[in-house]
Formats: structure tokens, C-alpha cells, sequence
């Protein structure tokens, strides 16, 4: 369902990304792990459509379509979700508004009729209960306040909520304790399907214990420079990311 | 004709009229001070961002006759705030107040005219609080409003009482046949334990200019609790300048919220003056602009005595060429200890040619006290943007909704469910950024 050849990536004349090259095919999970500075964020934001990077090579092909054509909203409608690394606190928007705006905004960019009141809050509380938030955070100002893990789940809850055919998780891991990323996985699990794709973008091995990735790729320096199955992510765990260095040297 | 001419004109006309009024002192004052300096130009320190001196050099009409205005009560229609039918309604035409027009339902409100007020049992309140303004005003537009004063209300809420319907006062400028200037002006009384909402709004019908300067004295007794809206969504060919001194002479709170949606030039001067201890005063203001138009919040909180409470919040959203102005004073006098006084104005600039000038003014003489003030001035967060738009939700929207959710807290500080949707719709329409 996605193809990435040869991307070049980079900001303001620096090249980040040198020549990506990954291939997901639906119902697969890939991770992708790596040191820091290796290039993971840059490569979700670029495929998330965030103008601050500048493309200046190879080609992305989401279902066929030429994604780096797209805006980041038609990107989001065509099917792809990113779980932000840092969400964004925006003052006076509530989850609940901001979520019924998001359904029905990808739901007019597919031709379908606008969620009716009663349908769209079935659909909350289903996904509700399966990543445990409650709706008092719901009616909060999003992310505003929220600690590290109420926000991650709340990005697994806007995921479940827009049911995307792709799911990136740009370090959903980072600042949460063993119970919040357990949460959080099971979130990430129930919605994998045959139909589905999942890339986990991860600096460690743990998250990889609950989301069980069908491959695993370390990006080094900008490229993919090693694949393998969930085993090299225990090698990773377990050597460090120096092996990989020696390894290329 | 200059303008102090022509205004000395109408002044003499009147006097001929009315020669025994306890007012006249008042009123004689008001117009040697509005000779002595005039309509204020950009030079005035007070008036440097705010150019209103335009108007008086074109023909324009300023009318003392109550007789001469041609506006009905019907025209007033598609004028009307929502919840109309059960307010009561204060109606002004071209600075007078208009009886016929207005509604009274409840009984604990009762309106006259400055002039019957000034010489029934009334007279301490008028004598205490009518022109109090002036000692913040040292200028010419001020004294101007107070030099005529005639056709002007008493507006008294009776103590220990609530005011069971909100009071909504029109303020109508009728520019269909000529350049109008227009005064209205009213004094509020809140007594004792006595509780009142407000809403205030200006209409211009007709295509030619309107100038509205406006002066509303309102005194808040002991235990008495005052609810003010301002809306400003007038036409683009008016003027306004707005006076709203708040004198808070009792333990009392005060909550007044500015919004400024449209209209050409509008200057809103707020103050609150706490002259008894443990009053509490909450200032929000909400300004949105685009086109040429141009906004100025000049406020004032003066702290006279200890153990007051002021917050103030102001946002503004400025587009196209439309220029702000936030001017926050706030004095806390020697004997003024324990003050808490807040005061925070944030501004979202949508275009390159907008402009906002913010300037916080504190004035602090008593050593026991907590103030603080900041303002910002910025553009709509890229990262939030981006993470709207990652969700699917285009351009135009994710910006209504950021700014939406911007001004939120102002609008949340609108007392009155009715009048809060009401802004709330008008808002979100202004905020269709095309």
C-alpha cells in the first residue's frame, strides 16, 4: 500500500533523509528504529505532509497515488494518520469538537454523508473504552494540561476514531511507564486488520514487545541500512546501536 | 464654521432653552473645557494611535431637538439581540433617548432623564457621580458629551433587588440624510445589593457617516453586582467613541466584556474605578477586525482602596489593514495594599499588513501587592495548524477553529446564554477566513 523509493529529504539545504526505500504491504507492521538524529522524525513528517521539510528526491506512492502531491488533509483522507511525537496543546478546541470536525471533514473528502449526532457519539464511546480515556477529557482544551501518557492515548484515540489504512506512530513510547504503553498498545492492536498497515517509528525495543512488528529496518544517517524480522530488534536491544556502526564500517 | 465654533453655536441654542438647571454648572464647565482644547488629535498622548479629528472637518449634523430625528420604531427590527422579547429595551436615536421606543418590564429598573433626576430624591446620586469621568478624560471629546447634556438617562436598579430581564440598550445612529454626530449618554445607578445585566449595542442605518461619542457613568454600590456587554458590529461607515466608567463606590463586583467585531473606527475607553475595599472588577475584551478598520481599548483600573481584585483579558485577531490599539493602565494608590491586580492582552496578526500597538501601564505606590501584565503579539501557531490538517481538516477550517478556540475564553466571560451564542454565531461566521 506504500512505496517509498530513494526519498531525499531534508530543511533549509540539509539533507536528512538520503535515499529511503520501504515498502508496506497491507495487514504488514514495520518498525523502524534508530539513533538519534538518524532521520525517523523527518521521515514521518514527510509523510505526514509537513512543510517544513523540503522533498528533493524519489517518490512516495500511497494506494497507487502520488502522495507527495497531496496537502497534509488530503494525505489524512486518503487514509494515513500520524501519532504525533510532541502533540500540539491548542487552547479552547475540545477533543470531542475537534474529532467530530476531523470525521466529518475526511468523510466529505471520501463523497460520504456528514456522522449524524447520535452515530458520532456511539462511535466515541466505543473507542473510548478502548483506550481508556473518559469524557471529562474529552471536553478539555486537547492536550492542554494532559500529561505525556494522557496525550499519547489520546492520539491512539483520534487514531481508533478516524480508522486510518495506515498508522504512523512517530515515538508513541517516549515518556510513558510500562502501564501507559501497555494501554496504548492494546489501542494500536485492536485496529490492526488484514486490510491495515502500521509503521512504529521507535528508539527502543520495549514498545516492540506489545505491537509485534512482522519487520523491523534501522534507519542510520539518513538510510535504511539493515532489515530484518522482530529479532533484530532484540540484537539491538541488546548490542546497542554501535554494532550497526561497526558493521558499516 | 471651525468645530468649536459650531458647537458653541449649538451650546448657546440650548442654553437659551434650559437656564435653571442644577445641571448647568456642569454642562458650562464641560463646554469652557471642551474650548479650551478641542476634539483630540494624534498629539494627545492618550490619542496617538487613534485619529478621530477626520470627521469634523466634512459637513456634519448634531441635532438638540428630540423632534427633528426620523427614524421608527419598526426600523429598529432586524436590529434586535436575540432575546429581545423578554429585555428590556433602552433605546437611543441620535444620542437621545427615545421613550416611545423603549421597553421597561421589570419594576425594579426605573429610567428618566438626567434632568428629572438631577432634581427629585435622586439629586446626591446625579450630583456624586455624573461627569466623574472627566477626571480620567482630560480631553475635549469627553467634555463635549457632557456639555450637552439634556436629552441623557437615569438609569437607577432598585436596592436589594435583581433585575429579573437584562437590560438592552440600542444605541441608533440615523445617517440616511447627512453626516451625523450623536451623544447619547447615561448614568447608572446600582444600589445596594442591587444586580443587573446589561447589554449595550450601536447601530448605524443609512449609508452617509455617523459619529457616536458615548459616555456611560454606572455606579456600583455595596454588595452590588454588575454585568456589562459591549457589542460593536456597526457599519463600516461609523464612528464610535465609548466611554464606560464604572465607578465601584461599595463592595461590589463588576464584570464587563468588550466585543468589537466590525464597524469603522471604534475607541472604547473602560474604567474601573474601586473606591471601597474588597471590590472585584473581571475586564475582557475581544476585538476582530479586517479591512481598514481600527480598534482602541484604552483601560483603567484604579485601585483606591485595599484589597481589590481586577483580571483583565483581552485578545485581539487583526486581518487585512486593520490596525489595534490596547492600552492598559492600572494605578494602585499608596493606601491601596493587598491589591491583586491581573491584566493580560494577546493579539494573533492573520496578515502582514495588520498592526497592533500593546502597551501595559502600571502605576504601583502601595509596597504590598500582586500585579502582573503581559502581552503578546504573534502569528496563528504553525505546528498547531499542521497538526489539525494531519487529521484531515483543510486549511480554512483548522484556522477557525485555532482562532475559534483563541478567543473562547473571552467569549465564555459573556454572562447571558442567549447573548454568548449570539457572539458566538457572529464570530464564527467573521472567522470564515477566506
Amino acid at each position: 500500500m506504500l512505496e517509498i523509493k530513494d526519498l531525499r529529504a531534508g530543511i533549509e539545504d540539509r539533507e536528512i533523509l538520503k535515499g529511503i526505500n520501504l515498502d508496506i504491504k497491507p495487514g504488514e507492521v514495520h518498525a523502524i528504529m534508530g539513533p538519534n538524529g538518524s532521520g525517523k522524525s523527518t521521515l514521518a513528517s514527510v509523510l505526514a505532509g509537513k512543510q517544513d521539510y523540503e522533498v528533493t528526491g524519489g517518490s512516495v506512492t500511497f494506494e497507487g497515488k502520488d502522495l507527495l502531491e497531496l496537502a497534509p488533509e488530503e494525505r489524512a483522507g486518503e487514509g494515513i494518520f500520524l501519532s504525533f511525537q510532541y502533540p500540539v496543546e491548542i487552547p479552547g478546541l475540545s477533543t470531542t469538537n475537534f474529532m467530530k470536525t476531523a470525521v466529518n471533514e475526511i468523510r466529505k473528502y471520501r463523497g460520504q454523508e456528514e456522522l449524524d449526532a447520535v452515530s458520532f457519539l456511539k462511535k466515541m464511546k466505543e473507542k473510548m473504552a478502548l483506550v481508556e480515556i473518559d469524557q471529562s477529557m474529552l471536553s478539555r482544551s486537547l492536550n492542554e494540561g494532559f500529561s505525556g501518557g494522557e496525550k499519547k492515548r489520546n492520539e491512539i484515540f483520534q487514531m481508533a476514531m478516524l480508522e486510518p489504512k495506515l498508522a504512523i506512530l512517530d515515538e508513541t513510547d517516549s515518556g510513558l511507564d510500562i502501564d501507559a504503553i501497555r494501554i496504548v498498545a492494546n489501542g494500536v492492536n485492536k485496529l490492526r486488520t488484514p486490510e491495515n498497515g502500521i509503521l512504529v517509528i521507535t528508539h527502543y525495543q520495549r514498545l516492540l514487545d506489545y505491537i509485534i512488528p512482522d519487520f523491523v529496518h534501522v534507519l542510520y544517517n539518513g538510510r535504511i541500512v539493515k532489515s530484518g524480522t522482530k529479532e533484530l530488534a532484540y540484537e539491538l536491544e541488546e548490542r546497542g546501536y554501535d554494532f550497526i556502526k561497526s558493521e558499516l564500517a | 464654521m471651525d468645530t468649536i465654533t459650531y458647537f458653541k453655536d449649538r451650546f448657546e441654542q440650548l442654553q437659551g432653552q434650559q437656564l435653571d438647571s442644577r445641571l448647568k454648572s456642569l454642562r458650562d464647565d464641560a463646554f469652557s473645557a471642551f474650548e479650551q482644547t478641542g476634539i483630540p488629535t494624534v498629539k494627545h498622548e492618550e490619542w496617538k494611535y487613534t485619529r478621530i479629528n477626520d470627521f469634523f472637518n466634512k459637513d456634519y449634523h448634531f441635532t438638540t431637538d428630540l423632534k427633528e430625528q426620523q427614524f421608527r420604531a419598526p426600523e429598529l427590527q432586524p436590529f434586535l439581540l436575540p432575546g429581545h422579547e423578554a429585555a428590556n429595551s433602552i433605546v437611543f436615536i441620535n444620542g437621545h433617548y427615545h421613550a416611545e421606543h423603549s421597553v421597561l418590564r421589570s419594576e425594579e429598573l426605573e429610567v428618566i432623564s438626567l434632568e428629572a433626576a438631577a432634581h427629585n430624591q435622586y439629586a446626591p446620586v446625579v450630583e456624586k457621580h455624573l461627569g466623574h469621568s472627566a477626571d480620567y478624560h482630560k480631553d475635549g471629546i469627553n467634555a463635549l458629551n457632557t456639555a450637552f447634556i439634556q436629552e441623557g438617562v437615569f438609569i437607577h436598579i432598585q436596592k436589594g433587588k435583581t433585575v429579573n430581564h437584562p437590560v438592552y440598550i440600542y444605541n441608533v445612529t440615523d445617517a440616511r440624510s447627512g453626516n451625523i454626530f450623536a451623544q447619547p449618554r447615561a448614568l447608572v445607578h446600582v444600589a445596594e445589593n442591587a444586580q443587573v445585566e446589561i447589554l449595550e449595542t450601536f447601530v448605524t442605518v443609512g449609508a452617509d457617516e455617523s459619529f457616536t461619542n458615548q459616555v456611560f457613568e454606572i455606579a456600583v454600590e455595596e454588595n452590588a453586582v454588575l454585568n456589562l456587554c459591549k457589542i460593536q458590529n456597526d457599519a463600516p461607515n461609523s464612528t464610535i467613541v465609548s466611554t464606560t466608567h464604572v465607578h465601584q463606590v461599595g463592595k461590589s463586583v463588576a464584570n464587563v466584556v468588550t466585543i468589537s467585531l466590525s464597524g469603522g473606527l471604534v475607541r472604547n475607553n473602560l474604567n474601573m474605578v474601586m473606591s471601597a475595599p474588597y471590590c472585584e472588577a473581571n475586564l475582557s475584551g475581544l476585538y476582530l477586525q479586517n479591512g481598514h478598520t481600527h480598534v482602541d481599548n484604552h483601560t483603567v483600573v484604579d485601585n483606591r482602596q485595599p484589597n481589590c481584585l481586577s483580571n483583565e483579558l483581552y485578545k485581539g485577531i487583526m486581518n487585512g489593514q486593520a490596525t489595534g490599539v490596547f492600552n492598559g493602565k492600572i494605578f494602585v494608590r499608596q493606601i491601596a495594599q493587598k491589591t491583586n491586580a491581573y491584566q493580560t492582552n494577546k493579539n494573533i496578526l492573520l496578515s502582514g499588513n495588520a498592526t497592533v500597538n500593546t502597551k501595559p501601564q502600571l502605576e504601583i505606590f502601595a509596597d504590598d501587592v500582586k500585579c502582573s501584565h503581559g502581552c503578546t503579539v504573534g502569528r496563528l501557531d504553525e505546528e498547531a495548524l499542521f497538526y489539525l490538517k494531519a487529521r484531515g481538516i483543510t486549511d480554512a477550517t483548522a484556522r477557525a477553529l485555532l482562532l475559534h478556540g483563541f478567543a473562547l475564553d473571552v467569549l465564555e466571560k459573556i454572562g447571558s446564554e442567549d447573548v454568548r451564542a449570539y457572539v458566538n454565531a457572529l464570530v464564527t461566521s467573521n472567522l470564515q477566513l477566506d
